[in-house]
């Protein structure tokens, strides 16, 4: 059981992702709206995505394209990586409020 | 009202279709309402406990605690309906041929309801714990007052509930000897619809390579935020953009249950054949 314990450690070590290289990009939740709504990401690189619900009411970061699904409770924020990416624009959406969309522009 | 209600009919949605396949195959299991009902019970009481402590869950492991914990949920329930339809590759025949009510309700028994229950309680605590989430936020807010919040989700309920009985009807209105079949089908496929969405959190968390972020896009034939995107993505795992690993975990799901059920089925069949009555139930039993 401990061996496992520590091969499980050793695991989540090596595949935990390099917090600290990864550039940041910071989109805000604000009156339904992501600010900024189009959000350029450099294309071949890892990119760390925080998003900050500064609304009162829970969101769900969500995008089809880029295959992320996750819970921003009211005041709340996340990580979310994305990318290796190739250029273009993927669109995401918060899945609580449905015309709240914006894009990831890859260049 | 209508927003409230249209998120909560989605979040239900995926629930009842689970528990609506589920009744169908376990019918005439005993006391399997009992079962049912006690994983969905269970589900819901989960889902609150998941709510309140979403925070601490979301924040752990490095804040890829809800990609972790969602993961491990689909999986647990890939494991539940998997092991079960196994259990029914090799006793399904006798239940469905079985002349003798006694000797079909004794065998049901040894049945591993508890697996489609847990499966069940997994279902409702995850789509339950989003609802609870949802509907606390519009709460404290205080958006359009609590009598629409609940009016809306008691629309958006019933309207789930009604999907999951439609299907559980049309279901049970195939002849008993199809049933357990395409019963096992379905499970089989929901399975491994499970398991892809479960691979895309691990991809999320990044603990898993994407192998090809993108393999084909049908999203301009069938959105996934359509209705029968979603209905489809829960019973069969449809995706519009599915990422490699996703389509990796969803094949070899589908290989491995599919083939442990072949593999003891055949055993079954192989020990009757050898019993020397050929049928898998003897009338004098």
């Amino acid at each position: 059981m401990r061996r496992l314990a520590l091969a499980l450690a050793v695991f989540f070590a090596v595949a935990a992702p390099a917090l600290a290289d990864d550039p940041v990009v910071t989109i805000t939740l604000k009156d339904h709206q992501f600010v900024p709504s189009e959000v350029p990401v450099p294309a071949g690189v890892k990119v760390q995505l925080l998003v900050k619900n500064e609304q009162d009411v829970t969101a769900e970061f969500e995008s089809n394209s880029l295959h992320r699904e996750k819970i921003v409770t009211a005041g709340g924020q996340i990580a979310v990586f994305v990318g290796p990416l190739d250029p273009g624009s993927y669109e995401f959406f918060d899945d609580f409020h449905n015309s709240t969309r914006g894009h990831l522009v890859v260049k | 009202m209508l927003p409230t209600a249209i998120i909560v009919f989605r979040e239900v949605l995926e629930a009842a279709l689970i528990v609506g396949i589920v009744m169908a195959a376990s019918r005439g299991a005993l006391r399997r309402g009992m079962w049912v009902s006690g994983g969905i019970a269970a589900g819901v009481l989960g889902a609150c406990g998941v709510a309140a402590f979403a925070a601490t869950i979301a924040g752990a492991a490095e804040g890829m605690g809800q990609e972790l914990f969602d993961a491990g949920i689909l999986f647990a329930a890939v494991g539940m309906l998997g092991w079960h339809n196994v259990w029914m590759s090799r006793h399904g025949r006798e239940l469905a041929t079985s002349a003798v009510q006694l000797g079909n309700a004794v065998r049901s028994g040894a049945r591993p309801l508890w697996a489609l229950a847990f499966a069940v309680a997994l279902a409702v605590l995850r789509e339950g714990s989003e609802i609870v989430l949802f509907l606390y936020g519009i709460a404290l807010a205080g958006q359009g007052g609590p009598l629409a919040m609940a009016m809306g989700g008691i629309i958006g309920l019933a309207l789930g509930v009604a999907a999951g009985t439609a299907i559980y009807w049309g279901l049970v209105s195939i002849p008993m000897r199809l049933l357990f079949t395409v019963t096992s089908w379905l499970v089989l496929l929901l399975a491994a619809g499970l398991a892809s969405q479960g691979a895309a959190f691990l991809m999320q968390a990044d603990l898993l390579p994407p192998l090809g972020s993108n393999l084909w896009d049908t999203s301009f034939l069938l959105s996934e935020q359509s209705l029968a995107g979603r209905i489809l993505h829960t019973l069969i795992g449809y995706t519009a953009q599915p990422a490699g690993i996703q389509l990796v975990f969803y094949v070899a799901t589908l290989l491995t249950i599919g083939g442990l059920m072949r593999l003891v089925g055949a055993r079954d069949r192989t020990a009757a054949g050898r019993a020397g009555g050929g049928s898998a139930v003897s009338p004098a039993e």
